[in-house]
């Protein structure tokens, strides 16, 4: 800071400041983190952990993994189904998400308009994700509003059942819970985009379409990244959409450490947890080649 | 650029509409239908409109146990509110200077929230597993025999939900931080203040409005927490726990009305930070004050 040490300290050092701060994470994430790699190399039986070093956890959950290729074992069928909801829901996050920032951004001329209705995306947000999943019942049930209107309609003769616990549904719940991750970073990155760019692309000539594809979208790489980041590991680590929305049928990454866990089987739930933040960091490596994201933020 | 409304702006306009609908469409029809009369189920139409459901959740008879959680959740979700502010602003101070490992500690507060949630919980755990063990084995009498285990929604469950809570305040409070003009503080030295009475009288003034914003992401991100509490809240459990738990076993409208209790804290609680941020600030104007404005 420019006004110096002694104005900034208020008589206490930085480092007494921040030590509260940190001594949370040192205590609730990262030994945290530590236990689970070291329990993840940890043997067990039906009773408990058994501190003694062995992979085994580790040649379980790959079971299969080599020798039944070309055939994938549940462990890559899992991540294959997983992944493919993470592209699917970062595709509809990013274009519904870059529409909305876009509208507000650039379209809505007052900045108390903007921020009203900024607001109301944000409210949903506050409230608890389980109560929005359970709310598309009564809509995509097999009794629900949009079967009844469709067999009103006659454009169905019975109730459509995919509609409810089933893959659509769980893309459905995501892109309903997790849009807003992908709004506030774009909208931020709009708003820090200078109008004399986008005055000069239009005075050069640029259509619409040009303005959009080579001065907005260049300029908004860091907020759609950071979005990108944060859809895709929440869909990464998820268990509770995929119970709530997937009728207990469909796979995921975090739901197979969920199960590890219901069996009380603590080395082989942490190996899996081992096993997913390598995915998630893997991805978010890529997409830090794409944007620096530590310049960004 | 735009000055007619173009047709563009009609499209992202109707866009932006449906995309509103898309958010708050499910939500009105559950609290449409947890007003269900006697005989409702959990789907329309309505049969008659009654407070019944919310009658049945209250009093009990419905499901168990709800009061019980509804209290747990709003006394940690008010706990954790507190320590978010009071940490993050500290913190957010601290990081407007230079610090032995700021950087590090920035780089672990943003991992806490990409990290996901049910490694962190799972690691929460594990650590109060291997230290009830270590304790049982190795603490005096006194503690080692009456102890069953350290895990408890104040212990473990707390630090679940600050690791949670506290990136957000962080990235609040540099937010606020960023637009802070030092110079009040300065004129404030100069006038004689001391350290404690320029943070006192001149600083917090300035940023309570932002504070209370952190105050409300903090309890409402703790009251509609699942997945880091997952594993790590010990015996009992909190109330969005309990309404996902009730999800695969009820089918009636109970749990909508429990939805929309749930949603009416948080709006109340949203209510009120939002109402008392503009009170602030008009007070803040009507001062003659031009504190905050830069």
């Amino acid at each position: 800071m420019a006004a110096g040490r002694d104005l900034d300290s208020y008589g206490v050092p930085g480092w007494a400041q921040a030590a509260p701060f940190a001594l949370v994470f040192a205590a609730f994430f990262v030994l945290p983190l530590v236990f689970v790699v070291i329990v993840s190399f940890w043997d067990y039986n039906d009773y408990q952990m058994l501190p003694t070093f062995t992979t085994r956890s580790y040649v379980e959950s790959f079971d299969g993994c080599l020798t039944d290729l070309p055939n994938l074992c549940t462990m890559f069928k899992t991540y294959v189904s997983t992944a493919k909801f993470c592209f699917i829901v970062w595709a509809l996050t990013l274009v519904i998400g870059f529409t909305v920032a876009y509208f507000l951004a650039f379209h809505v001329r007052t900045a108390t308009m903007q921020m009203v209705l900024f607001l109301v995306c944000t409210i949903p947000f506050w409230t608890s994700n389980v109560i929005r999943m359970i709310s598309w019942i009564p809509l995509l049930g097999r009794n629900g509003l949009v079967n009844q209107m469709l067999v009103g309609a006659h454009v169905v003769d019975a109730p459509v059942e995919w509609l409810l616990y089933s893959p659509f549904s769980v893309a459905l719940a995501f892109v309903h819970l997790f849009t807003f991750f992908m709004v506030a970073p774009i909208f931020n990155s709009m708003m820090r985009i200078d109008r004399r760019l986008m005055e000069a692309a239009y005075d050069a000539g640029a259509s619409g379409w040009q303005m959009l594809a080579n001065v907005i979208v260049p300029l908004c790489k860091p907020g759609i990244a950071i979005g990108s980041i944060f859809v895709v590991t929440i869909v990464m680590g998820d268990f509770i959409t995929f119970d709530e929305m997937g009728g207990e049928q469909i796979a995921s990454a975090g739901k197979v450490i969920e199960t590890r866990l219901g069996a009380l089987q603590f080395p082989p739930a942490a190996a899996n947890a081992v096993i997913l933040l390598g995915a998630t960091m893997l991805i978010i490596a890529v997409l830090n080649r794409i944007v620096d994201i530590r310049k960004e933020l | 650029m735009n000055e007619g409304r173009s047709l563009a702006f009609y499209a992202l306009a109707a866009f932006f509409g449906l995309y509103v609908l898309f958010l708050y469409g499910p939500m009105i029809v559950i609290f449409v239908l947890s007003f269900q009369g006697p005989t409702g189920g959990l789907t329309f139409p309505l049969n008659g409109v009654s407070l019944h459901w919310f009658h049945r959740l209250w009093v009990g008879g419905g499901i168990v146990d709800i009061s019980g959680a509804f209290q747990r959740s709003l006394e940690l979700g008010i706990v954790v509110m507190v320590l978010t502010v009071v940490l993050s602003l500290s913190a957010g101070l601290a990081f407007r200077k230079r610090f032995f490992g700021a950087n590090l500690l920035f780089y672990v507060a943003i991992a806490s929230l990409i990290v996901p949630s049910i490694v962190t919980s799972l690691g929460i755990a594990l650590e109060f597993r291997v230290l009830d063990d270590f304790l049982k084995a190795n603490a005096p009498n006194w503690i080692a025999d009456g102890l069953t285990t350290t895990m408890g929604m104040f212990t473990s469950g707390l630090g679940a939900h600050l690791t949670w809570t506290l990136p957000f305040g962080l990235l609040v409070m540099f937010a606020i931080f960023n637009r802070f003009d030092s110079r009040y503080e300065e004129a404030a030295r100069d006038l004689g203040a001391t350290p404690w009475q320029t943070l006192r009288h001149v600083v917090l003034p300035i940023v309570l409005p932002s504070v209370i914003g952190v105050g409300l992401f903090g309890f409402t991100l703790s009251w509609d927490e699942i997945a880091r509490s997952s594993q790590a809240m010990g015996e009992h459990n909190t109330l969005p726990m309990e309404l996902q738990a009730l999800t695969t076993t009820v089918t009636t409208p109970d749990i909508y009305a429990l939805g929309t209790s749930t949603t009416a804290v948080s709006f109340a609680v949203i209510a009120v930070a939002l109402g008392a941020i503009a009170i602030l600030r008009k007070r803040q104007a009507r001062h003659g004050s031009d504190a905050g404005q830069a």
